[in-house]
């Protein structure tokens, strides 16, 4: 039971690809692998926590001040990711900026809360968040290698196409401006969401 | 003719179901079709029956585009010579062109290479029938790119137009955008040092700038080439885009024979004539200037992307002139706007045609609710 809640997330009913959440920052945060890194984990540890949390608490929340105490919780993990960021790693927090703060946006926090963490046990709902938020980083992590690899020439800053091979240095080679651009992320999304549907629908 | 047909007869059973080679019947199918009249064809029922097909239509265009492309393979080798040597004498009219198409003939080449190598093979696994877009394509991408593009960022723009602005959506007659605009929107955003600026027209190591880029980089005009020169072609720029005589040799022969709307051209340049009065720059300049006329003829006119209704061929091209010339205007960031102005018009060419069959229907139950 708990291995099929933590697999699903990750491949049948990923949240960016098959559900369609978590979309914008996917396309914000993937210009370079570090963030998208740091972005994967922060969000995973969100909402792994977040939904455990909530979960601890859903036989006390009345119902229709859920939202409100979901945002609190969510709101309380998201500041202290931020904080922990902003003391550890100053320079990939500077390079976030704004989208850890916009983690409490995610579609997929409130959407797993919503969906699993109110019905479920604390461990399940904690597996379940955890895995979604891998889920998440798989599909970041996969579009920010394609656009740093072929924007920028490097793998989490270090250079891995050979620099005598670029046009400044007498090679033929040139770096695609258009990876770094947030059109070329949509269109690697749409790419994966092709190869995600195609291997679902065979499955049926 | 008739020795081909026979080859063909002969060879058939092998492509046809069951054959040898049957995976290949796609391919076979092609070949066959650009040869021949179709040997399947309808026997009866009322279907509107016409000598153009696509293949028919799309031959035109290509035709309408070859006096471009061989002023432009002249013109390559005249700014080549002139870039080395500007007070040399020319050694006459054959070595220019030799050189230009020396230049020219690998764009080509490649253009068509990877284009319909990508055509026939997903043709192959869908099982369908290639489709004949391709051609015209293929002959516009190496117009509308400089001549000292690598070729393997054209092979690459190339395979990106085609798989993601052709193949996903369906192939031909399905894509949203000009594949062709999409080829060069392609090359203009991942290699823009080799697109635009003054940089680009680096004919063995020597740069020049086109007059747009130029005029963006602050040039006053009384230095441009003349009025004329720009007219005739005679101009670094683009290879297809830069003589208006040739431009508007094409553009007879499209509206002769019917292929493009000459509603979105007189509307293009109508929208293009209005903003450019409101800039300093002569309006005569900015028509021969750049892409537009090009693109007004040859791009905007693309049936499968602009509206299909007559209203909003209308709205479509007076759209598109104006929002090329308030680019070229009021960007400072694109000397150039005719291929941003046509992708982005193209995106809205479904509405506008939503649009204009809505207002109509609207019209006439107002007219029946009058009437009664």
């Amino acid at each position: 039971m708990n291995k099929r809640i933590f697999l699903d997330p990750l491949f049948k009913n990923n949240p960016i690809p098959v559900l369609a959440l978590g979309i914008c920052s996917a396309l914000a945060v993937t210009v370079k692998l570090e963030p998208a890194m740091v972005m994967a984990l922060s969000v995973t540890l969100v909402t792994g926590f977040s939904s455990m949390i909530l979960s601890l608490l859903r036989n006390t929340i009345p119902n229709r001040i859920r939202i409100i105490v979901q945002l609190v919780v969510v709101a309380a993990l998201v500041i202290l990711v931020d904080q922990i960021l902003k003391a550890f790693a100053w320079e990939i927090s500077k390079q976030l900026s704004v989208f850890v703060g916009l983690i409490i946006t995610n579609c997929i926090i409130m959407g797993r809360i919503e969906a699993f963490a109110l019905y479920n046990k604390p461990f399940p709902s904690l597996v379940d968040g955890l895995a979604n938020g891998l889920g998440y980083g798989i599909i970041l992590i996969a579009v920010s290698i394609v656009r740093e690899l072929l924007g920028s020439g490097t793998l989490i800053g270090y250079q891995v196409i050979p620099q005598q091979w670029y046009v400044a240095n007498g090679g033929f080679y040139e770096n695609n401006g258009l990876f770094i651009l947030p059109p070329m992320a949509l269109i690697i999304l749409g790419l994966i969401v092709w190869v995600f549907n195609a291997k679902n629908a065979k499955r049926v | 003719m008739k020795w081909i047909e026979n080859i063909i007869e002969k060879i058939k059973p092998a492509f046809s179901k069951g054959g040898r080679l049957a995976f290949l019947h796609s391919t076979f199918n092609a070949f066959e079709t650009f040869l021949m009249v179709p040997g399947t064809v309808t026997g009866k029922g009322s279907h509107i029956r016409d000598c153009n097909d696509l293949k028919r239509v799309m031959i035109v265009v290509v035709i309408a585009l070859i006096p471009c492309l061989l002023f432009g393979m002249y013109n390559t080798g005249l700014q080549h010579y002139l870039a080395m040597d500007p007070r040399a004498e020319l050694p006459g009219f054959f070595p220019v062109f030799w050189y230009g198409f020396l230049k020219v003939l690998p764009l080509v080449i490649v253009s068509y290479v990877v284009g319909l190598g990508i055509e026939f093979t997903i043709a192959q696994i869908r099982g369908h029938e290639v489709n004949e877009g391709y051609l015209v394509t293929g002959m516009l991408i190496p117009l509308i790119v400089p001549v000292t593009i690598p070729l393997w960022m054209l092979a690459l723009a190339v395979a990106f137009a085609v798989l993601i602005g052709k193949e996903i959506f369906g192939g031909t007659g399905m894509n949203i955008w000009n594949p062709a605009l999409l080829a060069r929107a392609f090359l203009f955003f991942s290699y823009p040092a080799y697109m635009t600026g003054g940089k680009v027209w680096v004919v063995d190591g020597t740069s020049g700038a086109t007059p747009l880029a130029a005029l963006a980089e602050g040039t006053p005009l009384q230095e441009l080439p003349s009025w004329t020169d720009m007219f005739l072609g005679f101009i670094p720029g683009s290879v297809g885009e830069t003589s208006l005589v040739c431009i508007l040799l094409g553009a007879a022969i499209l509206l002769y024979t019917g292929v493009a709307s000459w509603k979105i051209m007189i509307s293009c340049v109508a929208g293009a004539v209005l903003i450019a009065l409101t800039g300093d720059i002569p309006v005569h300049y900015h028509l021969v200037m750049g892409g537009f006329a090009f693109g007004c003829v040859f791009m905007a006119t693309d049936p499968v992307t602009s509206p299909q209704t007559e209203t909003g061929k209308w709205i479509f091209g007076f759209l598109t002139g104006a929002l090329t010339i308030t680019i070229r205007l009021y960007n400072p960031g694109y000397p150039e706007g005719m291929m941003l102005a046509i992708l982005l018009m193209n995106t809205f060419s479904p509405l506008i045609d939503h649009v204009v069959v809505s207002v109509n229907v609207k019209r006439r139950i107002k007219r029946i609710a009058r009437h009664g």
